[in-house]
């Protein structure tokens, strides 16, 4: 009975009602600028063109239609074969990074990252410098043409190189020293340590690493648009659909279909990273790998050649972009960089596209950094903390294709307040943003959870408001996390073609959609030239957060020594 | 854990005077988890008291509750007469130390300290005075200007109770404060955060799972377990009269024996050994009861020189401890430990055949109900 009587109700102090009320705002944000959007265009899949409801009426149209079947296929079977060949060449790149012993790692490990740094495009467009009709070693190919899978696969294996060895050299940075020891005691072949050891120890990183080609190569929409020919993928499907024929249910259609293996990877990426937290030990001691030449020798071997061609394919770009007229005329110019003579809006695409990128890195780190800390940080009662945490994790498991023809169905009706954003510089900057949120709130999340949970408990007790105690101990400390956030979404931005294809206007085009026109156009060198400038861009961002980090890091983390 | 025996202890703890900190019937259940079941706990003002339990005993949980981080679902918390029970941290008047200190790792050990000092009532010229002065009290003066990671871990504790306690708060709280350090420098330590406590006579509440720790620090010693107070006492009667078998248990060392009252009136009969227990004296005939003996309580004679009613016991084991020796008894069926200056080791004679006589003085023999 008392304690009926006594049932406390407690307070929400100042600072807790604020990280409810920037919670609330966080639900608010994601709600519109991904959940009704997406809402937008499963709707727009069970409608007629009038805006009637046709039931399963577009699906069944799918299924019957040969062609779009047929592309269905081709996405899938590209993509596996992609993944087959990257994943092994990746995990041997990534062995070499974290087992052996071989000079000049560093280096490797910045050659790694270069695809990440250039536009997908730019490894197709030189892919047909090389190969394509007027290619110099088109021979090679024996009467087999570059323009349909074989280039898009190879393409394709330069764009997803990075992001399986970057998965593989963490998966094997992790190994537990005992273990070795162990079975190395028990006078097990180096062959058998291997099997057992090594490849056990990486499972759940090939899995993360297979998945995560899987899905770049499948919404991939850059590469089998330049070099795809008439070979028919899921990506450029939603393209022709919308783009070409003006049906935007059938648009609708394809895009739910194309988020079909996205969803399905994300779901086995999901289960493969809980069992790979659950298979590592607190208390594991770390591996240092001792040198030995008949292992060290033929991994250098093998990165040398990774990164031949690696810088090779930048390089053939490069190069291909300074040629007067390949391949008749192999002087070099600089007349393709003269942008106006292929397009009218020339240079003014790379600053729309600089000033876009800066806008999604600035807006971008505070919105993700803040959102991740009053998610983190705040009262974890009630639905609403497990749901944005749901939607934040959600991007990752959407094409920009997709997201861009949700943004084009959502703000583009007539209904929609919101429609002024449509074709506004702004649109681009939040699709853009939304399209590259998972991975920085994820980092975003692992900075915040490093800190001690207590400090806010330290700063209420002395009578400290929340924000204060962000301001003066949060940010300073996760400063490094909250750059290395800019700096992606500032490169992701800049590179990307999928997410902003549908959503540019007539005065904002970036110049990843003006390398896509040029090279419509058949201008392939004004286009080469183009990626070339948008690979230079990312890697003086690259380089400046680097130059940057290091001042930062002067001056607010001296603590850290 | 009999139901009588800890609302007779919490009784015991009830307020008799205007108390600082009054802690009525708070409850605290996660899911369907009771992490505190109806907690009455009366703190003076300058009081230290220490919680005292296994981990998952709630201490921690009442800990946090007083502090209002993780407020009571049931019951009521009184401050200075003042109802806290609603009141968010930030409108309570305590400072805390965590087990891991949480000190602000790109702050100076000044900027730390003076964290909390803000707003109008504390001008620049004062904060500087003030922190000083603490940084004088916890004697780390020379390292103002250093972060916490260039301190040991006994200066980063002192750096966190000085920032504690930097707002002169009325109650301060501290979790754990001790068990990140090494046995030595925690021994210093203990002694140092006391001598500090009891000059400036903040009321304090420690949580520990550490029982040397709360014996030497505390005025008061609550002992819990499993959610609810079992005893709240000055550290000497927790040791020599706890209120529940769990006490007797798990404060101090103590063999269990488990038996059944007989006849005449303060007898007990365990496993067909009679031992007289002046405690089972008003108990009834037949009840079944748990006995606790320390081990410095049982003697120890030359086995041919037995006074009467004395066991026989076979010596399992011997430990050397310093200034006692522990020794494992098997007394029949009982097992026993004996802990007794080496010195009287000698005056035993020769344990070559590990035969010697035990007697259990009735008086010391802690008898409780044994209610299953």
């Amino acid at each position: 009975m008392m304690s009926d009587a006594a049932l406390s109700r407690p307070r929400l102090s100042l600072d807790q009602a604020l990280m409810r009320g920037g919670l609330w705002l966080a639900a608010g944000f994601l709600a519109i600028f991904l959940v009704l959007p997406l809402g937008a265009l499963l709707m727009r899949a069970f409608e007629t063109p009038q805006g009637g409801f046709a039931g399963l009426a577009n699906l069944a149209a799918y299924v019957t239609t040969p062609a779009l079947l047929v592309a269905a296929w081709n996405s899938v079977w590209t993509a596996a074969l992609t993944a087959l060949i990257v994943v092994p060449l990746a995990f041997a790149f990534a062995y070499a990074l974290t087992r052996s012993c071989m000079p000049t790692k560093p280096l490797f490990r910045a050659v790694m990252m270069l695809p990440l740094l250039a536009p997908s495009l730019l490894p197709a467009l030189a892919l047909i410098y090389l190969f394509g009709n007027q290619g110099m070693l088109r021979g090679l190919l024996m009467g087999n043409s570059i323009y349909g899978p074989i280039g898009i696969v190879v393409a394709q294996v330069f764009h997803c190189f990075p992001s399986a060895a970057l998965i593989l050299s963490v998966a094997l940075s992790t190994a537990d020293a005992r273990l070795y020891e162990a079975a190395a005691a028990l006078k097990a072949s180096r062959a058998r340590i291997f099997r057992t050891v090594t490849l056990p120890g990486a499972r759940y990183g090939l899995v993360s690493a297979f998945v995560v080609v899987f899905t770049l190569v499948v919404t991939d929409f850059g590469i089998p648009k330049v070099i795809g020919g008439q070979f028919p993928v899921l990506a450029t499907d939603v393209y022709k659909q919308v783009v070409g024929l003006q049906n935007f249910n059938m648009g609708a259609v394809v895009g739910l279909v194309l988020l079909l293996p996205a969803v399905i990877a994300y779901a086995l990426d999901r289960w493969a990273t809980r069992q790979r937290a659950a298979t590592l030990s607190g208390r594991a001691v770390p591996l240092r790998p001792a040198p030995r030449r008949a292992r060290d020798l033929p991994l250098l071997a093998l990165c040398l050649v990774v990164a031949a061609l690696l810088v090779g394919i930048v390089g053939v770009a490069v190069w291909g972009s300074l040629i007067r007229f390949w391949p008749y005329n192999l002087s070099l110019t600089l007349d393709n960089y003269d942008f106006t003579r292929f397009d009218a809006a020339g240079w003014s695409t790379v600053w729309l596209s600089v000033r876009m990128a800066a806008l999604v890195a600035m807006i971008g780190s505070v919105i993700v950094f803040t959102i991740a800390y009053v998610l983190e940080r705040g009262r974890q009662d009630g639905a609403l903390p497990g749901m944005v945490r749901f939607a934040a994790s959600v991007p990752l498991a959407v094409p920009g294709l997709v997201l861009g023809l949700a943004y084009v169905m959502f703000f583009n009706h007539p209904a929609n307040p919101l429609g002024f954003l449509y074709g506004t510089l702004a649109i681009l900057v939040l699709n853009s943003l939304v399209h590259f949120y998972t991975v920085c709130h994820l980092t975003a999340v692992t900075a915040i959870r490093q800190l001690d949970p207590e400090f806010e408990a330290v700063g209420a007790s002395m009578r400290v408001p929340v924000w204060v105690t962000f301001w003066r101990v949060t940010v300073p400390i996760c400063l490094p996390a909250i750059l290395e956030i800019a700096v992606y979404l500032f490169v992701s931005a800049m590179t990307t073609v999928s997410a902003v294809i549908f959503l540019y206007g007539p005065d904002t085009k970036p110049a990843s959609i003006a390398v896509v026109h040029m090279d419509e156009a058949g201008q392939a060198s004004a286009a080469a030239a183009m990626a070339v400038v948008i690979l230079g861009v990312t890697t003086a961002a690259k380089l400046g957060q680097l130059a940057v980090g290091a001042v930062v890091g002067r001056v607010t983390q001296a603590w850290r020594r | 854990m009999g139901a009588s025996a800890s609302d007779a202890a919490v009784t015991e703890g009830a307020p008799t005077r205007a108390a600082y900190l009054e802690v009525r019937d708070a409850g605290k259940q996660f899911g369907s988890f009771v992490a505190l079941q109806r907690v009455n706990l009366a703190v003076q003002a300058g009081e230290f008291v220490t919680f005292l339990g296994p981990s998952g005993c709630g201490k921690t949980t009442l800990l946090r509750g007083i502090a209002g981080l993780d407020p009571p679902t049931t019951g009521r918390i009184l401050q200075g007469g003042r109802d806290i029970t609603h009141l968010p941290p930030s409108d309570r008047d305590f400072g805390i130390v965590f087990q891991s200190y949480a000190l602000f790792p790109n702050l100076t050990v000044a900027q730390n300290i003076a964290y909390g000092l803000r707003g109008p009532a504390w001008p620049k010229a004062r904060v500087k005075e003030r922190v000083n002065e603490m940084l004088g009290l916890v004697g780390l003066a020379e390292h103002a200007p250093k972060y916490p990671a260039q301190l040991s871990g006994g200066q980063q504790q002192r750096v966190a109770l000085a920032r504690a306690l930097a707002t002169e708060p009325g109650l301060l709280l501290l979790d754990e404060p001790l068990s990140a350090l090494d046995a030595v420098v925690r021994l210093h330590l203990r002694q140092e955060i006391r001598s500090l406590q009891q000059r400036l006579g903040v009321t304090t509440i420690m949580v520990t799972h550490d029982q040397e720790e709360a014996m030497s620090v505390s005025d008061r010693i609550v002992v819990m377990s499993r959610g609810r107070i079992e005893q709240i006492g000055s550290p000497a009667e927790i040791y020599t009269q706890p209120a529940t078998p769990f006490v007797a248990s798990f404060v101090g060392h103590s063999s269990r024996i488990e038996a059944v009252v007989d006849t005449p009136p303060g007898t007990v009969v365990a496993q067909g050994v009679r031992l007289p227990a002046t405690g089972a004296r008003l108990m009834l005939y037949g009840a079944r009861v748990v006995c606790f003996i320390r081990p410095e309580h049982v003697r120890l004679h030359p086995h041919d020189a037995a006074p009467a009613g004395a066991l026989m016991a076979t010596v399992t084991g011997l430990e050397f401890l310093g200034p006692v020796v522990r020794l494992s008894l098997e007394a029949g069926p009982l097992r026993l430990l004996a802990s007794i200056p080496p010195a009287d080791l000698a005056a035993l004679g020769s344990l070559a055949d590990g035969k010697v006589a035990v007697t259990l003085p009735p008086e010391h023999l802690l008898v409780f109900p044994d209610d299953v």
